[in-house]
């Protein structure tokens, strides 16, 4: 089993961390703003109910979250999870979704009603107030606090390893039980450089917009 | 003939009753000036000409046609509101210009998207958005802002920042302009700058409805001056009858706390 070299063994590891990455973002990312639309909603009940769901999602560990999505299917319903790669990601975009979607009500929240005023006395339609005023403004409010919670996703991934799935820490766990504690330590190697590109990536962003102030 | 009339409006925010029945007219090429205490009511009622506040009771009239019954349901309709409130522009105390734009596309940007919904803009769109910037760009230049603007609003003084919101809202060519204390928010050097583009504007005889502090400028510049005190028009008349002879106690207790100091 274990005819692999270690190098060889974190990288495919590390593919595990980093498709568990992408995929949760691409999911979370909208998912996040529906839950925001919810939570600003006028609609009491629809609000309540999602800012319950994003204090339970927020107030207990994501780890916790892990083994809930890999069991309660078949404890509840006896349907069980049969893929640890699906039910990690289903807990990451859940879990992901639920910060995101705070993040994005602030940056919503943060714009000033004259904004949104300044449009409506133009004659524009909310839609257009929205797309052409209020969007951009938005996005620049939040990348910040964004860039932090994506660098913060590459190293939850390796959460997983508690369900099972094998992703880098775990692969490199196999060789300290051997007595080989270098790959552990190597990890993170894998981590700093994924998150450099990330901070690069988002400093680049940041500086596009760098061209006016909200 | 009337442009604006404004008959019996009323506006509670809950229990409070902040404007109790407000009447008045408005004549084409008259600059009105609205002034009172803090809490008056000037305030809300400019935003109730706008539509950012929608009146409890009363109507609003332009051009002898109705635009806003408070008992009339078919007026209140969303698309209407917009189609309505284009009768007024709108100059707000802390300019709410858009940060993401310069000056000129904060001009532009309203009337551009107007123009998108032309049947014949595919066809014309250049000849039609070269006409938008270059009226865009003559208003920019008209309250003297012709080198700046390509510039970004954070890279503007207040004063200028207002002024640019004015050509902004001269860009719709309102029926009526509302300034709302267009000065409030300005270092004291910033607001003649401000004060001289309305009093040109008056001297061109654009109809206009201003809130204001400023009652040195009130008296200089407007053609009539409703004075409003806790939701009712305490006085109204030209200049010299409001601040020379005012026929109410309250009003006279009110301009002597102002022009004592």
């Amino acid at each position: 089993m274990m005819a692999t070299s270690p190098m060889e063994s974190l990288s495919s590891g590390f593919i595990i961390n980093i498709e568990l990455f992408f995929i949760t973002l691409l999911l979370a990312l909208p998912l996040g703003l529906v839950i925001t639309f919810c939570s600003m909603s006028k609609f009491k009940p629809l609000k309540w109910l999602s800012r319950t769901f994003v204090w339970i999602i927020r107030g207990t560990p994501l780890m916790l979250q892990l083994f809930v999505v890999l069991y309660a299917p078949g404890l509840l319903f006896s349907m069980p999870m049969n893929s640890r790669f699906t039910a990690a990601v289903i807990a990451f975009v859940i879990n992901y979704a639920a910060y995101f979607s705070e993040i994005y009500r602030g940056g919503i929240e943060s714009v000033s009603k004259g904004q949104y005023e300044a449009g409506q006395v133009l004659g524009m339609t909310k839609t257009q107030i929205f797309f052409k005023i209020i969007l951009l403004q938005v996005i620049k409010r939040i990348i910040p606090p964004l860039s932090n919670e994506v660098i913060t996703l590459t190293k939850d991934t390796s959460l997983a390893r508690i369900i099972g799935l094998a992703e880098i820490i775990m692969c490199a766990e196999r060789f300290t039980k051997q007595g080989l504690i270098w790959p552990l330590f190597s990890t993170a190697v894998f981590f700093l450089v994924f998150n450099g590109i990330l901070t690069i990536l988002f400093g680049w962003i940041e500086k596009k917009m760098d061209y006016f102030r909200v | 003939m009337s442009i604006l009339e404004v008959k019996n409006l009323k506006k509670n925010f809950g229990s409070l009753e902040v404007l109790k029945g407000i009447d008045f007219s408005l004549e084409k090429g008259e600059a009105l000036a609205m002034i009172g205490a803090s809490g008056s009511g000037k305030t809300t009622l400019l935003r109730c000409l706008n539509f950012l506040e929608r009146p409890t009771h009363g109507q609003i009239i332009v051009n002898n046609k109705v635009i806003f019954d408070a008992d009339d349901n078919k007026s209140l309709g969303d698309a209407q509101i917009r189609k309505n409130r284009l009768h007024f522009g709108m100059v707000f105390q802390s300019f709410n210009l858009f940060p993401q734009y310069t000056a000129l596309r904060n001009c532009t940007l309203a009337r551009e998207l107007m123009a998108k919904e032309r049947p014949d803009f595919k066809e014309n769109k250049k000849k039609i958005m070269d006409e938008i910037t270059a009226e865009g760009e003559a208003l920019l230049e008209s309250v003297g802002l012709k080198e700046k603007m390509n510039y970004y609003p954070h890279q503007l003084s207040g004063g200028q920042q207002q002024r640019v919101a004015i050509a902004r809202a001269l860009m719709l060519q309102p029926d009526i302009l509302c300034f709302d204390e267009p000065t409030s928010a300005l270092d004291p050097e910033l607001t003649g700058e401000v004060l001289k583009v309305i009093r040109g504007l008056a001297d061109r005889h654009t109809t206009m409805v201003i809130v204001t502090h400023e009652m040195k400028f009130a008296r200089d510049v407007s053609d009539k001056v409703l004075f409003l005190d806790q939701g009712t028009i305490a006085e109204y008349g030209t200049p010299e009858q409001v601040f020379e002879h005012p026929k109410e106690e309250r009003t006279r207790q009110f301009l002597e706390r102002y022009f004592e100091d």
